[in-house]
């Protein structure tokens, strides 16, 4: 069981408290948790990735394990304790304030 | 007895406030969206239990709320916002050729006759249109690819279309505004159109009369008369008799002729309201007082309304989607100040009242009568 966890904002959309579990198939890759995430959630489509590139937007972020995975390919294989559910994979707002 | 709804989008929410038709006390509910910017929310004239929510942030891009009972709940409906065909290109600040991208919807306008049908003006500058409540939203790419496109460039604010109007008399006539494009019309439909732009000078292009360039900041219309239109540009107030196809200056004797919204009297369409901001580098209002002031002439002579509005010490902007009108006898005028204000007058702009204080900055007011 793949572990996510979203900003605030995301988690008042797709109307869920604390973190998301979801079935992912082999390889888990940042695609792969990404596209069980939406097929869970529809409303999320267009938030975190672009809806019609899949590019991910230029204020997300994606951690797991203390690494930051924003820049990998999205079709890398995230770390062993994301895909064993160990550890949880982290959807971040970028940091902004003033 | 009929009561008034004004919907108020802001920087962190949308706020909805009511009022019976006496408008003396009123409700607040909200926020709702929270965290989210809520660029424009407006109620479908043909059902008002209907309203179109634009719901954005730049980490998290669009979204699109609507209601079908006005209120007591909400869905989120299609956020697809594509392009028909391959994007071309428009320039960017420095001249260079830029491809269109989606960013936020500026603007729903939903239609005067069908709830399920209402446009959409979005950045990059596109209009799009929705019959079937929200759930898809298909673009009238016929204003995109006009030849004019690849000359367009953004304003400070992006290239955003973020006027759109239908004639009451003629469903297929619209006309929509663009920053820093200038202003369209189609007698189609949306499948053709045709720069309006006659007459308008600017002096930040370097042609001042060219056909593309102008950045208008809002344009209104009496639906009794949808061929007189009236509108603020960046500089200058401008009126236009034939639908568009002549523009003249009527800014006359207001202290400053920049500002953003602009809207017509309910009942009496020579009457008009615009908020003069001091200019285009100090985006508030004049020597600390803000003031509407209103045309009951259609332009030129101005009046200058501040009677129960801040005298002194006032530095807000109102931006161009924050003034609106209700219906009632005596027309109610309603403004959104980026700090946080929202003013109204139940006299026509004779007198006005705060309703809120310390709102967050507001993007957006309507106001619309309940039967």
């Amino acid at each position: 069981m793949i572990r996510v966890e979203l900003p605030g904002n995301l988690r008042t959309l797709a109307g869920v408290k604390g973190e998301v579990q979801l079935e992912v198939a082999s390889p888990v890759t940042v695609r792969s948790v990404l596209d069980a995430l939406e097929a869970r959630y529809p409303v999320l489509r267009g938030t975190i990735r672009d809806r019609g590139t899949l590019r991910r937007r230029d204020f997300m972020r994606f951690f797991a394990c203390q690494r930051d995975l924003s820049l990998e390919s999205t079709d890398t294989a995230l770390p062993e304790a994301v895909a064993r559910g160990t550890e949880p994979f982290l959807v971040v707002g970028a940091i902004a304030g003033g | 007895m009929s009561r008034v709804r004004v919907l108020v989008g802001t920087r962190k929410g949308l706020f909805i406030f009511t009022a019976d038709g006496t408008r003396k006390a009123w409700k607040m509910t909200g926020p709702l969206f929270t965290g989210w910017e809520i660029y424009h929310a407006k109620g479908s004239p043909a059902d008002p239990k209907r309203i179109y929510v634009s719901q954005s942030r730049g980490w998290f891009g669009q979204m699109v709320q609507r209601t079908s009972d006005g209120g007591k709940t909400w869905e989120v409906v299609d956020n697809k916002f594509a392009y028909d065909g391959v994007p071309e290109k428009h320039q960017w600040y420095d001249g260079t050729p830029h491809p269109w991208e989606f960013t936020r919807v500026w603007h729903f306008e939903p239609s005067r006759t069908d709830p399920d049908v209402a446009y959409a003006g979005v950045e990059d500058a596109a209009i799009f249109k929705t019959t079937d409540g929200g759930k898809s939203w298909a673009e009238l790419s016929g204003l995109r690819t006009h030849r004019t496109g690849s000359q367009w460039m953004p304003g400070a604010g992006g290239l955003c279309l973020h006027t759109i109007l239908e004639d009451p008399s003629n469903p297929k006539r619209l006309f929509v505004a663009i920053s820093a494009a200038g202003t369209f019309r189609s007698d189609d439909g949306g499948k053709t159109w045709t720069t309006i732009t006659k007459g308008l000078s600017s002096r930040y292009i370097p042609n001042p009369t060219a056909e593309i360039g102008h950045c208008v900041h809002r344009v209104a219309l009496h639906p009794s008369r949808p061929n007189v239109l009236f509108m603020q540009k960046h500089w200058d107030v401008m009126r236009s008799d034939n639908g568009g196809d002549q523009w003249t200056e009527v800014s006359g004797n207001l202290p400053t002729d920049f500002g953003f919204a602009i809207d017509v009297h309910a009942h009496d369409p020579e009457t008009i309201y615009v908020i003069p901001i001091t200019s285009d580098e100090t985006h508030y209002v004049m020597d600390g007082k803000l003031r509407v002031y209103r045309s009951k002439t259609g332009g030129n002579e101005w009046q200058a309304l501040s009677k129960g509005l801040p005298q002194k010490d006032c530095y807000v902007n109102v931006l161009r989607d924050a003034m609106s009108v209700d219906t009632l006898e005596k027309c109610g005028v309603y403004f959104g100040t980026t700090g946080g204000q929202l003013y109204a007058s139940a006299d026509a702009g004779n007198t006005w009242k705060c309703l809120a204080h310390d709102l967050p900055a507001v993007l957006s007011v309507e106001a619309q009568v309940l039967k």
